[in-house]
């Protein structure tokens, strides 16, 4: 792998840019893998990422049915956060914090991971209490969080107005080195580092079916042929229902449309990342200058990448009243992705039924933050069969009630 | 240099003027105008500067696609960034700025961008500003945010002033776009008595017919505009907007529609945006096509403009691109272009036309009028920076060798046209390529598909590819017809217009100019013009393996800028499938998503913004409450008093008198919030069984029972009183915030699940206000009011009478969440204020004092009553709450039961309810947690428990607190070491028993 920095592309501009390579190989099925990954959504890669940085194993293929990040990861508003109130939570998305803080030197790549502040505005009585209390947790779990008070909301984000008619903010739980990265360049950079690790990222290769013989998976069927593995790890997100589905079990996963929106790009004028849960909304400012808007997720069941233009109206609304000089701003774009949503809210990285067949799922409108902590803990999973960041949110959960609720603190977890 | 021509200008005011200022300087333009062609006529050609390299740039175009001409508009609370001058329409005042540029537009040192372009290739910041890692966040991010932006942002307190409001519309058949072809469409469609309406986005019909020529059933494409337009005007079923954009389908034909109203006058009354929401039965798109720019080294500088643009300014504005202008074309249209200039008087030294063999008759008549044509031949190079003075020519089919320069001060080109399918495709309608047109087109087999399983989208015109004004023409008829057929309607005979123009030789797709461009002229290329996507950039992720056309777009940003790659992205996507040697349809385009063009979020708010942003709610005591000092507190849409400060009072100290009274005296509390469910039925006390953890059905009329819900999985949801009215009647008391989340989940059950059970059931919250009447004096006070008998032997505890109370109906609930003697009386709401006004007259002897939520829940914590939200969390089952005995061991089910038995819900490690007693009498930290030694696997401190409710006690004066704890109950009097939020200092905690106040209840058994 040519290594990446100013050198190199001072060098490569004299040549006009003849010279990079691809960031990837383009790989055809082997017959055969120790470990297949479906999925090559930020997940899926940092699963095979870490499988053989950590453990040694790099005859790994990753499926992927359309274009490597395409799915949810490539569709998201980039929070990155790990002020989780539950231990297991707070565990995993710190992990993963921590991972962003050093993923672009790790990799060799910029994934422009950007720690400007993570605030989450308490607009009723409940909510500082519900904050306050995650504050509380935050501080034995080694996340550094902090309550402030409007006045410090204020200082750091000028443009909220604090007296809104209906929910004045009363304070706010303030993560400073919460932020965000650019989802794309996540994907890109560990799809980079699993090629340079001789593992095969094939796209446009759709499994179609799970061969099993018994309780044991031995391979997959897809659109480019049978591949044969020692291992497979479900990593599809949306889609693990139709998955698990071919696997012969089921998952206590609903899939619905999200959605974001994004603004004309302005020049600078909000510095971190603020969800005000109360009224639904949350926004952060990209690196263009875009209003990177987060909105609601729709009350029902489906598949179309779209979303409801309701939840449009209503986040923008939710944005208005946070920030009034958004007013005459132009929105310029919406979209959805389709999300895998758990009862409690918490994902699901675990065994399955199957014997050598592993799921990891259930991250529903919040995962990307997790990339890291989750390819991380869930190749020890792959790899050991156990993991102390993952044992948690395995699905026996389900069926004993040993749930991981995370609504508890705030209504939304992005 | 561009300028006003003498005469023309179809859609100005010549007669008029108006004033505006750019960048500070005066400038006039005409009543009609557009921003961009006044400036245009103002001979600005330099207009804005673009995203990375900070380039010099003109307009372009002259609609809704236009990526440069972008401008900050108006000022102070009314300031507008990103406007595209191209459809801001000109008025007296207007104020405007150009964007991303400083100190000027003239000289921007932002510039040096361009000059360090080849350093700063697609995706430079990826393999850039990796080391060291503390650079980034302090020197390369900041630097690259500072750059970051096209507009300025509005000021930090801007109000905007402006109203903005929401229009449902319902019609048969909506027609999008208000060129020839939607004018004929909604023609053929109301001839059929149909409703239609037609939209069109611009402030004027016709599209680009008046422009283009030919002729419409022998008249001027004008004349028959404006007939169609009288006979759509004659049809009562036919609606006519102008300024309304159709900007995104969904399903079921619903279309959202984004008007502008008064952008054009600002001091029109009314609201500035209408957002439409519109259900149509079909959908004609009839949204024409958008001029693809020409690949050519230098074809970003001022002076360089569509064709169509150029002969748009002539013909509609009367304003030329430049004196000498030369045309260059991969196609026939564009030689009206060269025409329209030459007609008006000016120079065309050349056509450039890339075909070997050129084009049709259109060549023809340029060659007659004397115009130089060059077939074969594109344009290597175009020569000055901020003004044009010439091209270099060359041969299309070689690598860029100069072989002549001509003089000229601006360039015209033409690379073919692409339907607009945006509305086609938001809701899943799928494009062909079109290989003689050389672009995307609708493909009628895989449209939309609407509710009734049929395609419900019909593009018709140049938006579903068709070329010539006659087939355009036949086409949209047909689409009226096919669109009033598929509705019932019967469409007239009537057969379409017959249109005449010059036969149109083809077009011959380029996709770089020249064909064999080496990497120099590659990089000067551009696709994306906002952007700077140039064709090099395109080559570069191609060969870095982005092959995907989503991945092209994203590692280079084609196609990103705010015109969303309406003018990039059918050349940027022809580029790659060139460089990966793969044909474009199997390459294929990025998704088109809405708005069409962007929409401001305050049409996109509506009217919903300020107090209208969500209802408040009041109880029928709101203004009572106000007048006597309520500091209020938000409780989902309701507002409650906290409590009643008096004059010198902080919260502290009136909480303290308000509990102070209540409990030595008589206090009064609106009670109207709580939520009040009638469930009526012969399956009511079955239904209630399932809901509720206790048995409901065996409750006496006239009698109350304490009940807990839970969700499937088993935890604690609500909590309130239940009466039975009558046999099969009963009312369900739920939480504040429970009231219609509750009603929902009683419905989501009786409708999706025991859909047979004989129930009803109605939300009365409002129909009825709650006053709590508390304290040791509640009795006297009813007793002096009168009209119910409140004795101790008829009205027991947990028991209810109806009756006339000082004259009014009401229900008196002999209830309690403070353990006081209290009473609950709900009254119809009309008569609530007389009622508590009569109470509080009566009360004056026993100084009855009004309280607040605050005194409430200190009063309820001092009993050990249970808030749901504060002991619950979504976590909680009734059994860790020592709730056991409002859960029925005799019912076979209720929702929670079966997941109460599960393994995790009955270990006995769970945290259990206890009361919290600081050892120093302090409040403990609402939230806080009790640590024990050591971490978890994970290096997290390890607890043992948190406290859920914390207050003062003024009745105990001292600290009192709830908490849920590993083994509570079974560990009174043990010390648990909370931590304060800084997970440091501790403080030290007694378990005890969590009702601190009258543990025998002896205050409430009176
Ligand atoms: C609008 C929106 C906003 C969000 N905002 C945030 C946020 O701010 N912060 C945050 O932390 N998270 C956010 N999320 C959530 C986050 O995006 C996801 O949790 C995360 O990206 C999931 O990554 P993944 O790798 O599991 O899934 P994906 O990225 O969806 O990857 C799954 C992949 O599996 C592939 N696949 C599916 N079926 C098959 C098959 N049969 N064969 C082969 N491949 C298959 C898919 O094509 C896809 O590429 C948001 C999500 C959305 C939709």
């Amino acid at each position: 792998m040519k290594r990446y920095s100013a050198f190199a592309v001072a060098r490569e501009a004299l040549t006009g840019h003849r010279g990079w390579e691809r960031a990837w190989r383009r790989a055809q099925p082997k017959a055969r893998y120790d470990v297949i990954i479906v999925g090559a959504g930020g997940h899926g890669l940092a699963t095979a990422y870490y499988l053989g940085k950590r453990f040694g194993i790099t005859n790994v293929a990753v499926l992927e049915k359309g274009w490597l990040g395409g799915g949810n990861t490539g569709r998201n508003t980039t929070i990155i956060r790990s002020n989780y109130l539950q231990d297991p939570s707070a565990a995993i998305y710190e992990k993963s914090r921590a991972l962003y803080e050093t993923l672009s030197q790790d990799l060799n790549y910029n994934v422009m991971f950007s720690p400007r502040g993570v605030m989450m505005l308490a607009q009723t009585e409940h909510e500082v209490r519900g904050y306050r209390r995650t504050a509380h947790a935050n501080a034995l779990q080694g996340v550094e969080t902090r309550f402030i008070t409007p006045a410090e909301v204020k200082k750091i984000v000028p443009i909220i107005r604090l007296e809104g008619p209906r929910y004045p903010v009363l304070g706010a739980l303030w993560q400073a080195r919460g932020g965000t990265a650019r989802h794309d360049a996540v994907a890109w950079g560990y799809a980079r580092a699993c090629s340079a690790m001789g593992m095969d990222i094939i796209q446009q290769c759709e499994v179609t079916g799970i061969r099993r013989d018994g309780d044991r998976v031995t391979g997959v069927d897809t659109t480019k042929g049978a591949i044969a593995c020692d291992k497979l790890g479900l990593v599809v997100a949306g889609h693990s229902g139709v998955l698990a589905q071919m696997a012969g079990f089921r998952l206590p996963i609903e899939s619905v449309a999200l959605q974001a929106l994004v603004s004309e790009p302005i020049k600078p004028i909000m510095d971190c990342v603020v969800m005000a849960n109360t009224v639904h909304g949350y926004m952060s400012q990209s690196d263009k200058g875009e209003m990177v808007i987060g909105g609601g997720a729709d009350g029902y069941n489906n598949y179309t990448q779209r979303g409801s233009f309701h939840h449009v109206e209503e986040t923008v609304r939710a944005l208005i009243e946070t920030f009034p000089m958004l007013s005459r701003l132009k929105m310029l774009r919406w979209w959805g992705g389709i999300v895998d949503m758990t009862g409690d809210r918490s994902p699901i990285l675990s065994k399955t039924p199957l014997q050598n067949c592993f799921v990891n799922c259930g991250w529903g409108t919040g995962g990307f933050k997790a990339i890291p902590g989750s390819g991380w803990g869930f190749a020890e999973l792959m790899a050991k069969g156990h993991a102390p960041l993952t044992d948690s949110f395995s699905l026996d959960r389900f069926r004993e009630g040993r749930f991981i609720d995370e609504s508890v603190a705030a209504g939304v977890a992005h | 240099m561009s300028t006003r021509l003498a005469t023309g200008g179809r859609l100005i005011d010549r007669s008029r003027q108006v004033s505006f200022t750019f960048d500070g300087t005066t400038l006039r333009g005409h009543p009609g105008d557009t921003l961009a062609s006044a400036l245009l006529a103002s001979g600005r050609t330099l207009v804005g500067r673009s995203f990375k390299y900070h380039r010099p740039r003109g307009v372009i175009a002259s609609g809704a696609e236009e990526p440069n001409a972008l401008v900050g508009l108006g000022q102070g609370d009314r300031f507008e960034p990103n406007a595209r001058a191209t459809t801001t329409e000109l008025f007296d005042g207007l104020q405007a700025a150009s964007q991303n540029c400083w100190p000027s537009l003239d000289y921007d040192v932002g510039a040096v961008n361009a000059a360090l372009s080849r350093f700063l290739p697609a995706g430079f910041y990826y393999k850039m500003f990796i080391h060291p890692r503390a650079f980034w966040k302090h020197v390369y991010e900041p630097f690259i945010r500072h750059s970051a932006g096209l507009g300025r942002a509005p000021a930090v307190e801007a109000r905007d002033p402006d109203r903005y409001e929401h229009f449902h519309h319902h019609t048969d058949v909506l027609v999008v776009g208000g060129g020839v072809a939607g004018l004929q469409a909604a023609k053929t469609a109301g001839e059929s008595g149909l409703r239609v309406l037609l939209v069109e986005q611009t402030g004027h019909w016709g599209g680009r017919a008046p422009v283009d020529g030919g002729t419409i059933d022998g008249k001027t494409p004008e004349d028959w505009i404006g007939d169609t337009l009288q006979a759509l005007d004659n049809m009562p079923n036919v609606t006519l907007r102008l300024r309304l954009q159709g900007a995104g389908l969904y399903d079921h034909g619903y279309v959202l529609g984004y008007e502008r109203l008064a952008d054009h006058a600002p001091d029109a009354p009314g609201p500035r945006h209408r957002l439409w929401r519109i259900r149509a039965g079909r959908i004609v798109t009839a949204t024409g096509a958008i001029e693809r720019p020409l690949p050519f080294a230098g074809n970003d500088r001022p002076g360089v403009m569509l064709a169509s643009a150029v002969r748009d300014y002539i013909v509609n504005w009367g304003v030329s691109a430049g004196d000498r202008l030369v045309v260059v074309t991969n196609n026939d249209d564009a030689y009206r272009t060269a025409l329209a200039h030459h007609r008006a008087g000016l120079t065309v030294p050349a056509v450039l036309d890339a075909r070997p063999e050129g084009g049709g008759a259109l060549m023809a008549e340029a060659q007659a009028a004397g115009i130089r044509v060059l077939t074969g031949r594109g344009i290597a190079q175009v020569n000055g920076t901020r003004a044009l003075t010439g091209v270099e020519i060359c041969a299309q089919a070689g690598e860029g060798t100069p072989l002549e320069t001509i003089a000229c001060d601006a360039v015209a080109m033409s690379g073919g046209w692409s339907p607009v399918v945006h509305l086609w495709s938001h809701c899943g309608g799928k494009l062909v390529w079109d290989e003689a047109a050389a672009a995307f087109r609708p493909d009628p087999d895989r449209a939309p598909i609407g509710q009734d399983g049929a395609s419900n989208v019909i593009a018709a015109g140049a938006a579903n590819g068709q070329g010539d004004l006659s087939s355009i023409l036949k086409d949209a008829e047909k689409a009226g017809k096919t669109a009033a057929r598929d509705l019932g309607g019967t469409p007239s005979d009537a057969s379409a217009p017959d249109a005449e123009q010059p036969a149109e030789a083809p077009l011959a797709p380029v996709w770089m100019m020249p064909q064999g461009a080496p990497h120099a002229l590659r990089a000067k290329a551009f696709l994306d013009f906002q952007n700077d996507v140039k064709v090099s950039d395109v080559h570069l992720a191609a060969q870095e393996g982005f092959e995907s056309v989503e991945h092209t777009k994203r590692y280079t940003t084609l196609g990103m800028a705010t015109d969303q790659g309406k003018m990039s992205n059918i050349n940027g996507l022809a580029v790659l499938s060139r460089a990966l040697n793969a044909p474009i349809p199997q390459v294929g385009t990025t998704t088109f998503r809405p708005p069409y063009t962007p929409v401001s979020m305050g049409a996109i708010a509506g009217e919903a913004r300020g107090p209208l942003f969500q209802p408040i709610r009041r109880t029928p005591l709101h203004d009572w409450h106000e007048t006597h000092g309520a500091k209020w507190e938000p409780v989902g849409q309701w507002r409650r008093p906290y409590c009643y400060p008096r004059a010198g009072e902080d919260k502290h100290a009136a909480v303290a008198r308000e509990i102070d009274a209540t409990r030595g005296s008589l206090g009064l509390l609106d009670a109207s919030t709580l939520g009040k469910i009638v469930v009526k039925g012969p399956d009511a006390g079955r239904f209630l069984d399932m809901l509720y953890t206790n048995m409901m059905s065996t409750l006496k009329p006239g009698r109350c029972r304490y009940g807990l819900m839970c969700s499937e999985n088993g935890f604690l949801i609500d909590d309130g009183v239940v009466a039975r009215l009558d046999d099969d009647t009963f009312l369900c008391h739920t939480t504040t915030g429970g009231a219609d989340r509750i009603h929902a989940h009683m419905e989501d059950w009786l409708q999706t699940e025991w859909w047979d059970w004989k129930v009803y059931t109605a939300n009365l919250t409002e129909q009825f206000a709650q006053i709590a009447v508390v304290g040791p004096n509640a009795r006297k006070l009813l007793e002096k009011l009168g009209g119910i008998d409140v004795s101790a032997e008829t009205l027991p505890f947990m028991a209810f009478a109806e009756g006339q109370l000082a004259g009014h109906p009401v229900r008196v609930f002999r209830i309690s969440f403070s353990g006081e003697l209290s009473y609950e009386i709900a009254v119809p709401a009309g008569q609530a204020r007389a009622l508590w006004d009569r109470i509080v007259d009566a009360g004056a002897e026993w100084q009855i004092t009004p309280y607040g939520t605050e005194a409430l829940h200190v009063m309820r914590a001092e009993k050990g009553f249970i808030m749901i939200g504060d002991e619950t969390d979504g976590t909680v089952i009734p059994q860790d709450l020592g709730l056991d005995w409002a859960i029925s061991k005799k019912k076979d089910d209720y929702l929670g039961k079966r997941a109460q038995a599960r393994s995790h819900m009955t270990d006995p490690d769970r945290w259990k309810l206890v009361g919290l007693k600081t050892l120093d009498g302090s409040v403990l930290p609402d939230g806080a947690y009790a640590v024990t030694e050591g971490t978890n696997v994970n290096g997290q401190r390890n607890t043992e428990g948190r406290v859920t409710s914390s207050y003062h006690s003024p009745t105990l004066g001292h600290g009192i607190a709830m908490g849920l704890a590993h083994r509570g109950p079974e560990r009174m009097g043990e010390v648990l070491t909370f931590m304060r939020d800084d997970g440091k200092t501790a403080i030290e905690a007694r378990i005890v028993d969590p009702v601190f106040f009258d543990p025998e209840g002896a205050k409430q058994n009176v």
